[in-house]
């Protein structure tokens, strides 16, 4: 499978901007060495503890949080990547790669002309107004214009902190929450997701770039659902993302990630970290929706996405719920999981995955049950179609004194066309005698009866297959919040394009 | 309004219609009888464009154009309609969703507006009613679930709704009780009886005939037209069956 994607290093990508790279080069000449130079605006390529060290000092870090993050890197370098999922990549050098770039670094396009035709078109059937495309695109002074598009208008952008502000809700970058709110960051950070936990979740600790910090104080109903949307001014944080979110007893928050649209990004290697907690009561939903470019249609140049993403139940009643819907990347190795450790609390997957082409996406859950009358559902849809590989990868345990606990898992897959895989790999460990454990799987093909039908009522062959595929994923998709399921939909119609027939 | 002329067509190489001719005028509805296997259903796909089934030799002309040379939703665009025997289910979607993406898919086809959500609904509202199907199966996905008679009648709340020029029905009448047999009956006078519209009936029985009364009825077997008549040649199948009519 190694030889499906023949994709060049991360270095190699053309699209990385000529500037930096003669930065970066002019730095590892240094005679001197590299010393957490602040003035500079890149870090060489490669990564060693002067890398990290640069980061922190770029981002004005405490030194706990640069020891934290030696800790890690430290911890790295013995560690291995792992090779147990279904996805095969050409070795990646990480010694080969940029790990800091300030946001400039990011190539600029004089205007749309010259961004591919073929995302551009995508933009277009997604409906995304032409500002919103140049900053999508990257291109040239865009980005006040975008800041308007996306905000509908700077004012509506004040309004809405000033709304959360008042709520008491803390939405900040998580760079500016190390700053600010040192105390609750290091409360948190690195409790749901251990700094050892696996490989690219260790990597992401000791360089990540940015990302989100939410916190919800106790009995405080978020007023609006946060999205990443918000921050799209938060530049180049999409690499090594990392994401906390606390809700206090009895609160409740509902966050958005991602886009619809497929970012631009000249970085392949992804590696996210997400963490939640939830206390008593508290409920906290997650919903993202990936499009990152997945590469040409033989895979060529799309982004490795490998994701950490855990909730941590920690109240007794308290509920976490994933909701995904993945269709971009060219390698997928992600797993939404909840540990269940508050009494009766609950936890939820509902994931809708496409690959075309070349994609690869190995995605899942983990449930871990450790408190008492705790429930997890599972709901996984995957969607293969030209020479992909799609597999669901989920474990369900109970713990030894987990009584009453109760998981139900349905995974279903569907196929388009003879060439794509389907596989489910599910994990049980039940130490608990009074578990209920209910797993339902069923693996279909797109119907030529359906299809024909669909289209003898007056429907195209693309509107048909996009109609069926919607129908397979509706248990899914209506758990996303209304206006991104309606983008949602749209985007795995625009997947699938060219898929059949 | 629709010309068959020598149609040949086959599936995975197997010939099904053997030089099969037939033409419908406008306003008129024409039955077509014959034994099981003899290719009526192959007879509705081929009109409809299935996949899979291919025309070797002949042509159908549909309104002065060449049916044959569209694909499947060009030509429920242009008004071809086709009442399955078996209807499809499709897991997810309402019919509503359904037929109202289909409805404008058409509509805009044609260079019609769309209709909005509330014009769609009371349209299917008032087709819902003419056949006495209940609008909560309408909110209900697309044939999951229906019982066979239901699966029939929605077909023709289907039929309604996209209003076609002409419609091919395929056994619509089997799997129904005595009063949904009146109901869709009547349901396809009102819906198609009109000066500019037409119907091919497929069915096994008489008794649909009593409500929907044919202009012409056809026999096939073995994959052309080998007789036909008026609405007396339907009476006499049913009294002698296909063997001594149709040899
Ligand atoms: N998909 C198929 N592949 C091969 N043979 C088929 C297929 N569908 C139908 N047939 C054959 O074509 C003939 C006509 O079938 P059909 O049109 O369904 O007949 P009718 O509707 O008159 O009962 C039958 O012999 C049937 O077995
Ligand atoms: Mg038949």
């Amino acid at each position: 499978m190694t030889d499906q994607i023949d994709t060049k290093t991360m270095a190699e990508q053309p699209q990385m901007d000529q500037e930096a790279r003669d930065a970066a080069k002019r730095l590892e000449t240094y005679e001197f060495g590299f010393h957490s130079d602040i003035e500079q605006e890149f870090a060489p390529k490669g990564l060693n503890e002067d890398i990290v060290r640069f980061i922190s000092a770029k981002k004005n870090e405490p030194q706990w949080m640069l020891d934290w993050r030696l800790k890690a890197f430290r911890l790295w370098q013995t560690m291995e990547e792992p090779d147990w999922a279904k996805v095969g990549y050409p070795e990646i050098d990480y010694q080969d790669a940029y790990y800091y770039a300030a946001p400039k670094q990011k190539e600029t396009l004089k205007s749309l002309d010259e961004v591919d035709p073929e995302i551009l078109s995508v933009y277009n059937k997604l409906g995304i107004p032409i500002a919103e495309q140049e900053v999508l695109a990257g291109v040239e002074g865009a980005r006040k214009v975008a800041v308007d598009a996306v905000f509908d208008s700077v004012s509506v952008a004040t309004t809405f902190r000033e709304e959360l502000k008042k709520a008491g809700v803390i939405f900040l970058s998580i760079s500016e929450a190390i700053r600010e709110y040192p105390d609750l960051v290091k409360k948190y950070l690195g409790k749901v997701v251990p700094q050892q936990d696996n490989f690219f979740a260790t990597l992401n600790c000791a360089v990540f770039s940015d990302g989100t910090f939410v916190y919800i104080p106790e009995g405080v109903r978020c007023p609006m659902e946060l999205s990443t949307y918000f921050r799209i001014n938060a530049e180049n944080t999409g690499q090594f993302e990392r994401t906390l979110i606390v809700a206090e007893k009895g609160s409740y928050v509902s966050y958005l990630e991602g886009c619809t649209a497929p970012m631009r990004d000249e970085n392949q290697l992804h590696a996210a970290v997400v963490e939640l907690v939830a206390m008593e009561n508290a409920e906290i939903k997650y919903s993202t929706v990936q499009n990152w470019y997945p590469g040409d249609s033989e895979g060529k140049g799309g982004i490795y996405n490998f994701v950490t993403k855990r909730g941590l139940c920690q109240g007794a009643r308290s509920k976490i719920s994933w909701t995904q819907v993945e269709t971009g990347s060219a390698v997928t190795w992600k797993y939404p999981s909840c540990v269940l450790n508050g009494e009766d609390s609950v936890g939820e997957f509902y994931s809708v995955a496409v690959t075309n082409n070349r994609q690869q996406a190995d995605t899942g859950t983990k449930m871990i049950h450790n408190g008492k009358g705790t429930r997890s559902t599972i709901i996984s849809k995957g969607i293969s179609a030209g020479r992909s590989d799609n597999t669901y990868r989920g474990l369900v345990r109970i713990g030894p004194n987990a009584e009453n606990t109760r998981n139900f898992t349905q995974c279903d897959s569907l196929l388009l066309g003879d060439e794509c895989g389907a596989h489910t790999v599910p994990y049980i460990e039940v130490k608990n005698p009074t578990a209920q454990i209910e797993h339902e799987a069923t693996t279909s093909k797109i119907s030529d009866d359906q299809l024909f039908y669909a289209m003898q009522r007056g429907l195209d062959e693309e509107q048909a297959v996009a109609l069926i595929v919607n129908g397979f994923a509706k248990e899914v998709l209506k758990e996303l919040p209304m206006e991104f399921a309606v983008e949602a939909q749209k985007l795995l119609a625009i997947s699938l394009e060219g898929s059949v027939g | 309004m629709l010309k068959i002329e020598n149609l040949h067509a086959e599936i995975d190489g197997k010939k099904i219609l053997n030089g099969l001719s037939l033409e419908v005028n406008a306003g008129e509805i024409h039955a077509i009888m014959g034994p099981n296997g003899a290719g009526k259903s192959t007879l509705a796909y081929v009109l409809g464009g299935r996949p899979g089934y291919e025309v070797t030799e002949g042509s159908v002309t549909f309104d002065g154009q060449d049916l044959l040379d569209l694909a499947p939703h060009e030509r429920a665009s242009a008004g071809m309609f086709l009442g399955f025997q078996y209807p499809v289910e499709i897991p997810g979607v309402s019919n509503v969703q359904f037929l109202r993406e289909a409805l404008n898919s058409q509509r805009k086809y044609r260079g019609e507006e769309p209709l909005s959500g509330g014009e769609f609904l009371k349209l299917a509202k008032e087709k819902a009613g003419l056949l006495k199907l209940d609008m909560e199966m309408l909110k209900r996905n697309v044939n999951v679930g229906f019982s066979g008679g239901e699966k029939k009648r929605a077909e023709m709340v289907q039929m309604g709704i996209l209003d076609p020029q002409f419609a091919v029905l395929d056994e619509t009448d089997s799997g129904l009780d005595i009063d949904a047999l009146r109901t869709v009956g009547e349901g396809i006078n009102s819906i198609m009886r009109t000066p500019e519209k037409s119907v091919l009936l497929i069915t096994h029985y008489q008794r649909l005939l009593d409500y929907v009364k044919p202009d012409k009825v056809h026999v096939l077997a073995k994959g052309r037209i080998v007789t036909s008549g008026g609405p007396e040649l339907a009476l006499q199948l049913e009294n002698e069956g296909y063997e001594t009519v149709a040899a």
